[in-house]
């Protein structure tokens, strides 16, 4: 039944690429520390011993497995397909970013490191690595775009309290490609002691594939749910893509199961053909940045644009490598949704599941919003929920306010709006 | 067929002196100030000159170097305007070997063989690329050779014996000696250290071998000169052009200061021999 699709390989060439995506274009400082790395990750892939240690470290600090959500409410508004969230929300440190952090950090104590660095854009990733830093007794030093701080204050200080240094990176435009800028050159001058712990399935070879790797749990475990409670695979996978990790977790473990529609979702932003997003394969062109050739937000003459999204999650000028191949072979289908629309599927989620997303999962929560009604019944649709919305607060709030929705404290200035006045509450 | 950068490294070995290479940032302090500044090294002493394409993202960069790019951003700076630079510079200089260096993607963007033939018709001589190591030699590198440009590479204290020959496999013109781990003008390195680690070099290629980052003043470039075929001074360069407040001053500032490094090359082996 299958026989006639093409068979997707366990990871990329020898090389790191992708068909002509991938690779390691990093300074020559660096290739012996990447050789170094992939040799230590390709040994512990197959030892016993170190997949042990992971297994424990997902099920007992993590919290793994989460669960595969029925969401019931949202399936009977929209009329269409069977919905489930893939919990990703309910790990420690509230979000999938956990999953590859607690293995790189194995890998980074195998490997006798002392200092681990990461970049980060929403926070997230800087939690999750400051986190795990924390529990291994390294140290951790966090490079986060200027501009970034500022959007996600909370989320500093969870690092701050984590004992984790954050370095605000004014260089550039002082957001998430920066902070990875300046991330690479803590690196190339620390080379003895230092792990730099990348966030995505991006950056040189081995980081797209061994990130996959230690994100391969979420779709593994979504292929095992499924099974037990609808008795057979899903027909087709929603996730959100900034450089891509929850979406190539969810969907790897699935790509040689032809009957699993995926989709990934970009943030359109205010819409691509603005120029203001952070589409990068609806909206870009090849290049190479960052080690990897990939597709990238760039002028004519190879010059890195600024991304945008309401969501600092994915606001990053490229996308990692795999899913460039993906969806060139057709594989898997990329679109976008812009802030508006991830800010409404925001709020329905919300209301309808009371479950308060992360507004990057908003993203892919707003395509399953579009088709779900158009979809049979009988059809199961999982929605990667790939982290939870409380460090989204007041970028909400400040969306909601500009667009003269108000919700706020009762008895303050502008609530009286549909969500009530004090005296119903 | 010996490039200009071959026939300028043969000459010097002749006089028995090193080379002053000297690094500025295309576009920087703006496209007619980069000619008039390009003149002032090749007039004051400067033995090869590398011109930055300037990038958007430049990993490898130091902080000197990262606002040069930005400047010469801001001011509209592009491939095909560097490329015009070198043009107007060699219609009046025919021998001051000119070495394009910066990251790969607006070259790749720009078409590689496109960019290769227009480089070549421009006068460009040799590219350093720093985001595109051995493993990728099919990409830039093996073309470029086949253009008869040059493909300069950087070994770095992280190179190993191993690791040597293939950073020298497909490499020309001249070995980059990056004497430090880190970015571009950042810490000094330490004479003793990069003295051993070119010798060690040296038993394994008979390219020139030049040695860069982190050197600012005449002193350092003398002590540096006394054992390396060049010397690489880019940061404290770039810095001239930022503090200059017009282009002829820029010019003026990037004249003395390679004036002065110039003369430190120079002195350095008479020093060595007394």
């Amino acid at each position: 039944m299958t026989s006639s699709a093409p068979l997707y390989a366990d990871g990329p060439d020898p090389y790191g690429f992708y068909g002509d995506f991938g690779g390691r274009f990093v300074a020559e400082t660096l290739m012996p520390l990447i050789l170094e790395l992939e040799e230590a990750y390709q040994e512990s892939r197959h030892d016993k011993a170190f997949r042990d240690e992971l297994a424990y470290y997902q099920s007992d600090y993590i919290g793994r497995p989460n669960p595969l959500y029925y969401a019931e409410r949202l399936t009977e508004e929209l009329g269409g397909a069977k919905i489930y969230l893939k919990r990703e929300d309910l790990n420690h440190t509230g979000a999938h970013k956990i999953n590859n952090c607690i293995g790189q950090i194995l890998l980074a104590r195998k490997m006798g490191k002392k200092r681990i660095i990461a970049e980060t854009g929403a926070g997230m990733h800087g939690v999750a690595t400051a986190t795990v830093a924390a529990r291994f007794g390294m140290k951790c030093v966090i490079y986060m775009g200027a501009t970034d701080i500022e959007r996600q204050e909370p989320n500093v200080f969870r690092m701050r309290l984590l004992g984790a240094e954050v370095v605000p990176v004014t260089s550039g435009t002082g957001t998430l490609k920066d902070a990875m800028n300046e991330a690479l050159r803590d690196w190339v001058t620390n080379v003895d002691d230092t792990f730099y712990i990348i966030g995505t399935v991006a950056g040189p070879h081995p980081y797209p594939a061994m990130v996959r790797d230690f994100q391969a749990v979420i779709g593994r475990e979504t292929r095992e749910q499924m099974l037990k409670k609808e008795g057979r695979l899903p027909d087709s996978l929603v996730a959100c893509i900034g450089g891509g990790s929850n979406a190539m977790g969810l969907f790897g473990p699935m790509l040689n199961d032809s009957s699993v529609a995926m989709i990934g979702v970009e943030a359109g932003g205010h819409g691509i053909a603005t120029g203001e997003h952070a589409a990068s394969l609806n909206g870009g062109e090849p290049g190479v940045l960052h080690g990897n050739r990939t597709y990238l937000l760039q002028s004519d003459d190879g010059q890195i644009k600024d991304a945008h999204s309401v969501s600092a999650g994915l606001d990053y000028p490229g996308i990692g490598p795999e899913h460039a191949y993906l969806s060139t072979t057709g594989r898997v289908e990329y679109v976008s949704i812009t802030d508006d629309e991830a800010i409404e599927a925001f709020k329905r989620c919300c209301h309808l599941e009371g479950i308060i997303p992360a507004l990057e999962s908003a993203h892919a929560i707003a395509h399953a919003l579009k088709i779900a009604p158009q979809l049979p019944s009988d059809h199961l649709m999982v929605i990667s929920l790939s982290g939870r919305g409380d460090k989204d607060m007041s970028s909400v709030a400040e969306y909601l306010k500009r667009n003269g929705e108000y919700v706020g404290v009762p008895g303050k200035e502008g609530n009286e709006d549909q969500h009530g006045t004090e005296e119903n509450r | 067929m010996a490039t200009r950068i071959t026939q300028r490294f043969e000459a010097l070995q002749q006089q028995n002196r090193a080379a002053l290479v000297t690094f500025v940032m295309a576009g920087d302090p703006d496209p007619e100030g980069t000619l008039q500044v390009l003149k002032a090294l090749a007039d004051n002493g400067a033995d090869v000159i590398e011109l930055g394409m300037p990038f958007t993202d430049p990993m490898a960069d130091g902080p000197a170097i990262q606002k040069a790019t930005l400047r010469a951003l801001e001011g509209g700076q592009t491939q095909r305007k560097t490329l015009d630079v070198v043009r107007r510079f060699r219609a009046e200089n025919n021998t001051t070997p000119i070495v394009l260096m910066g990251y790969y993607n607006p070259i790749y963007r720009y078409g590689v063989d496109a960019f290769l033939a227009d480089a070549r018709q421009a006068g460009v001589d040799g590219l350093i690329v720093v985001d595109l190591p051995p493993e990728h030699d099919n990409e830039l590198c093996l073309p470029a050779r086949q253009a008869d440009i040059d493909f300069i590479r950087l070994a770095t204290p992280t190179t190993d014996a191993k690791r040597l020959p293939k950073v020298l496999e497909n490499t020309s013109g001249f070995l980059y000696y990056v004497s430090v781990a880190g970015v571009t003008g950042a810490r000094a390195p330490t004479p003793a250290d990069v003295e051993a680690a070119v010798a060690r070099i040296k038993t394994h290629t008979d390219l020139p071998v030049a040695v860069g980052f982190g050197i600012r003043t005449a002193e350092q470039a003398r002590a540096i000169a006394r054992f390396s075929d060049a010397v690489v001074v880019g940061s404290a360069l770039v810095e001239c052009v930022e503090k200059a407040a017009t282009a002829d001053e820029a010019a003026q500032q990037v004249a003395k200061l390679t004036s002065e490094l110039a003369e430190g090359v120079r002195s350095a082996r008479d020093v060595a021999a007394q």
